[in-house]
C-alpha cells in the first residue's frame, strides 16, 4: 500500500445507491441479482412490515402492548438486510430490529409476548438463529463479535450481522466489537441504521466524525455508506459484506440513512425536536414508494397489489395479537426456574412466598 | 499425590478440562503467550495452541461479550479479567448479559461461562488492582460466585465451574496464589460448587469465612485455643452463591455463637447476608448476637495502610471474645 503523508484521510464518502427516489435504477453495477419473485417479496414485506408498526402502534395506545419502538421510515434497512443474509446466518439485534428477526423466524405473536413482557417472547425456537432485542446499547455489537469467533472456529461458513444506532456508534462497546472483529478477522457484519436521532439527539451532536463508517477506519475492517432508504442498495451492500465475511475476508461495518418516521418509542413526542419539513423531505424518499414505483414500471406491482398486502398483514396482525393475549400468564415460580439450569435450595425456597 | 500452590492447582484444572473438553476456550488480556501477569496460565497455549488459548486486545467488555458469544455458540469459555478493580469494565456482560441468557431467552441460549479474577488485598499492588467486590457479585441474580481458600478447592471448583451450564464468577484470592503447596491429585475430580466446608472442628464457638480469611481466621483459632482453651470451628464457605447455610445451621446448633469474617467492606455484604439467613434458621440455637469482622466502609486502601486495613487475628479474637463473654 502506498503511503500518504502523515495526515490521516478525511475524506467524505458518497452513499450508495441503486434505486433513485423515482425508482430508477441509477447504478446497474451494484444492482443486486434478484428474480422477479425476489423483487416481488421483499416488496410484500416492506408493506407488511409498515402495515404490522401501524397496527402496532395503535395496540400499544389500546394498552395491548408494552414498550415498543417503532419502525417506519427503516423498512429499506430492516427488511433489506435480513433478505440478503441466508436462513442459517445468526442476527442480534438491537431495541428496534423485531423486524429482523420476525422475518428470520421468530413468530411474530412471540414479538408481541416480548413486548408484552412475557417471557415465552424471548422462547427463540430451535433453528431460528437470533438473539431477542438488545437494550444496552451497543452490548449485542460484542455478542455478535463472539458469535462469529464461534462460527469461525468451528470452521462454519455463517455470518453474524448486528445492528445498531447513530447513537449506540458512540459506544465503548462499539468501539471494542469493531477493534476485536478486525484483530480476529472475524465473520460479522455491523449494521448502522443512522436514522439522525438518538431519541433526541440529533447525528449532529452524536459525533465529529465525518461519517459512521469511517469509523471502521480505525478497526482495520471495511466500511461503507448506503443509501438506508434504497432497499436495492442495501441488499447490495449486505449481500457484498456477507459474501466476505463467508470468505474469511473479515467484518464490514455498514452505515445505512434512513429515517424514523415516528418517535423513538410510544412515549415519546418528536415535535420536540424535529421539524415537519424535515420530515417531509425524508418521506419524499420513502423506501416502499421507492421500490413501487420500480415495480410498477416493471408491471410486477400494483396498488391492487399493495392494499391486498395491507389486509393480509392486518388479519396476521389481529391472529398473532390474539395468540399472545391467549397465552397463559408467567409465574413467579417459573421465573425462580429459569435462573440456573438447576434451581438452587435458597431459591427453591423462595417459591414458597409465591404459591 | 502433586505439590501444586494455588496457582498450579488452577493451571492444572485449566489443562485437565482443555484436555477433555474441545470446548473449553481460555483467553483474557496476556494469557496466552506468557500465561497471564500470575502465570496461572502458563504454558496452556504452547500446550492446546492459539486458537483455544489466546491474549485478546485490552477491553474488557469485549472479554466479557466474546465470552457470552462463544456460549451462545456452545463453548465453555474461560475469560479471565485481570484484576479485579478492572471488573467494572465488563460488569455489563458478566452480571446483566451473562446472568439473564437463560431467563432471557427460554433457556435456548445459556451462558456456560467462568470468569476468572484475582482478587483480595495484602500484596502491596497498585491502586485499584486489589479490592473485594464479592459483595457486587452475590447481589446478582443468576451468576454462581466462587472463591478457593486452598490448592485442592481450586482445583475442583475449578472443574466443576468449567462443566457447570450457568456463569460463575470465579475469584482467586492473589495473596494465596504463592502462599502454600499441598497435596493436589493429579487426575480430575469435582469439588461440588455450593457446599461448604469445615476446615477446622471446634466447640464452643464458629467462625465463618471464605477466600484468605479462612487462613487468618485459622491463626487466630489457633491462638485462641493456646491461650483461652477456645475451641472454634472453622467454616470455609467456598461458594458464596448459592450458599450453603446448612452447613453453617448445624455448627451453629453445636458451638451456639458464630463470628463471620470477610476482607470486604462491612455494610450489606457477605457477611451481612449469612448472618440474615443465620437469623431466620438459627436464631434461637444463638446464645450471643452473630458479629462481622471486616475491612471498613472505605474505598481499598493505598498499599501503605493495607496491612491494618484488613482482618488480622487481633480483630478475629476480639470478637470472639466478645460473643464468649456476651
Amino acid at each position: 500500500m502506498s503511503k500518504v503523508p502523515y495526515e490521516v484521510y478525511t475524506e467524505e464518502v458518497e452513499a450508495l445507491s441503486v434505486l433513485s427516489p423515482d425508482g430508477e435504477i441509477v447504478n446497474e453495477a451494484k444492482m443486486p441479482k434478484l428474480t422477479d419473485d425476489q423483487l416481488k417479496e421483499i416488496m410484500y414485506r416492506m408493506v407488511f412490515t409498515r402495515t404490522w408498526d401501524d397496527r402496532a402502534v395503535n395496540l400499544g395506545r389500546q394498552g395491548r402492548l408494552g414498550f415498543y419502538a417503532p419502525v417506519s421510515g427503516q423498512e429499506a434497512t430492516m427488511v433489506g438486510s435480513e433478505f440478503a443474509l441466508e436462513k442459517d446466518d445468526f442476527i442480534c439485534p438491537g431495541y428496534r430490529d423485531m423486524p429482523q428477526i420476525v422475518w428470520h423466524g421468530l413468530p411474530l405473536y412471540q414479538a408481541f409476548l416480548y413486548s408484552r413482557g412475557h417471557q415465552e417472547g424471548g422462547r427463540i425456537p430451535e433453528g431460528v438463529n437470533v438473539l431477542m432485542p438488545q437494550i444496552i446499547i451497543g452490548a449485542q455489537i460484542l455478542h455478535a463479535m463472539g458469535i462469529a469467533m464461534g462460527y469461525k472456529l468451528k470452521k462454519q461458513k455463517q455470518v453474524v450481522i448486528t445492528y445498531t444506532g447513530d447513537g449506540g456508534s458512540s459506544e465503548g462497546d462499539f468501539y471494542e466489537g469493531l477493534n476485536y472483529a478486525g484483530r480476529f478477522k472475524l465473520p460479522v457484519i455491523f449494521f448502522v441504521q443512522n436514522n439522525g436521532y438518538a431519541i433526541t439527539t440529533p447525528f449532529a451532536k452524536q459525533t465529529a466524525s465525518l461519517s459512521i463508517a469511517h469509523k471502521a477506519v480505525a478497526a482495520g475492517i471495511r466500511g461503507v455508506k448506503v443509501d438506508g432508504m434504497d432497499v436495492l442498495a442495501v441488499i447490495s451492500a449486505v449481500q457484498e459484506a456477507a459474501e466476505l465475511a463467508r470468505n474469511s475476508e473479515g467484518a464490514t461495518l455498514i452505515e445505512g440513512v434512513t429515517y424514523r418516521y415516528r418517535p423513538h418509542s410510544l412515549s415519546d413526542d418528536a415535535t420536540k425536536y424535529r421539524t415537519k419539513d424535515e420530515e417531509g423531505e425524508w418521506n419524499a424518499k420513502d423506501p416502499i414508494t421507492r421500490l413501487g414505483k420500480y415495480l410498477e414500471k416493471k408491471g410486477l406491482w400494483s396498488d391492487e397489489d399493495t392494499a391486498r398486502v395491507k389486509e393480509e398483514a392486518k388479519a396476521k396482525v389481529n391472529e398473532e395479537i390474539k395468540k399472545a393475549e391467549q397465552t397463559q400468564k408467567m409465574t413467579v415460580p417459573g421465573l425462580i426456574d429459569s435462573m440456573f439450569e438447576q434451581t438452587p435450595k435458597h431459591l427453591e425456597e423462595q417459591k414458597a412466598d409465591f404459591q | 499425590m502433586a505439590q501444586m500452590n494455588m496457582k498450579e492447582a488452577i493451571r492444572d484444572a485449566l489443562r485437565v478440562e482443555l484436555k477433555r473438553d474441545p470446548n473449553v476456550i481460555v483467553f483474557g488480556e496476556d494469557v496466552g503467550n506468557v500465561g497471564g501477569v500470575f502465570r496461572a496460565t502458563e504454558g496452556l497455549q504452547k500446550e492446546f495452541g492459539e486458537e483455544r488459548v489466546f491474549d485478546t486486545p485490552l477491553a474488557e467488555s469485549a472479554i466479557g461479550g466474546l465470552a457470552v458469544g462463544l456460549g451462545i455458540q456452545g463453548f465453555r469459555p474461560v475469560a479471565e479479567i485481570q484484576f479485579v478493580g478492572f471488573i467494572f469494565e465488563a460488569l455489563d456482560q458478566m452480571f446483566v448479559q451473562a446472568a439473564r441468557m437463560r431467563f432471557r431467552s427460554g433457556g435456548r441460549y445459556n451462558a456456560p461461562i467462568v470468569f476468572r479474577t484475582p482478587f483480595g488485598g495484602g500484596v502491596k499492588a497498585a491502586e485499584l488492582h486489589t479490592d473485594s467486590l464479592e459483595g457486587l457479585a452475590v447481589q446478582t441474580p443468576g451468576i454462581k460466585v466462587v472463591v478457593p481458600s486452598n490448592p485442592y478447592d481450586a482445583k475442583g471448583l475449578m472443574i466443576a465451574a468449567i462443566r457447570d451450564n450457568d456463569p460463575v464468577f470465579f475469584m482467586e484470592h492473589l495473596n494465596l496464589y504463592h502462599a502454600f503447596r499441598a497435596e493436589v491429585p493429579e487426575e480430575d475430580y469435582v469439588v461440588e460448587l455450593g457446599k461448604a466446608n469445615v476446615v477446622r472442628e471446634g466447640s464452643d464457638v464458629t467462625i465463618i469465612a471464605y477466600g484468605m480469611m479462612v487462613h487468618t481466621a485459622t491463626k487466630a483459632a489457633e491462638e485462641l485455643e493456646k491461650t483461652k482453651g477456645i475451641k472454634a470451628e472453622i467454616i470455609d464457605l467456598r461458594t458464596l452463591n448459592p450458599l450453603d447455610i446448612d452447613t453453617i445451621v448445624t455448627s451453629i446448633k453445636k458451638t451456639n455463637r458464630a463470628i463471620v469474617v470477610q476482607e470486604a467492606q462491612k455494610t450489606s455484604g457477605v457477611a451481612a447476608e449469612v448472618i440474615a439467613q443465620i437469623n431466620e434458621k438459627a436464631i434461637l440455637h444463638l446464645e450471643a448476637p452473630v458479629l462481622r469482622v471486616t475491612g471498613p466502609d472505605t474505598v481499598y486502601p493505598f498499599a501503605q495502610i493495607e496491612d491494618t486495613w484488613l482482618p488480622t487475628p487481633a480483630r478475629i479474637i476480639a470478637a470472639v471474645n466478645k460473643v464468649m463473654e456476651f
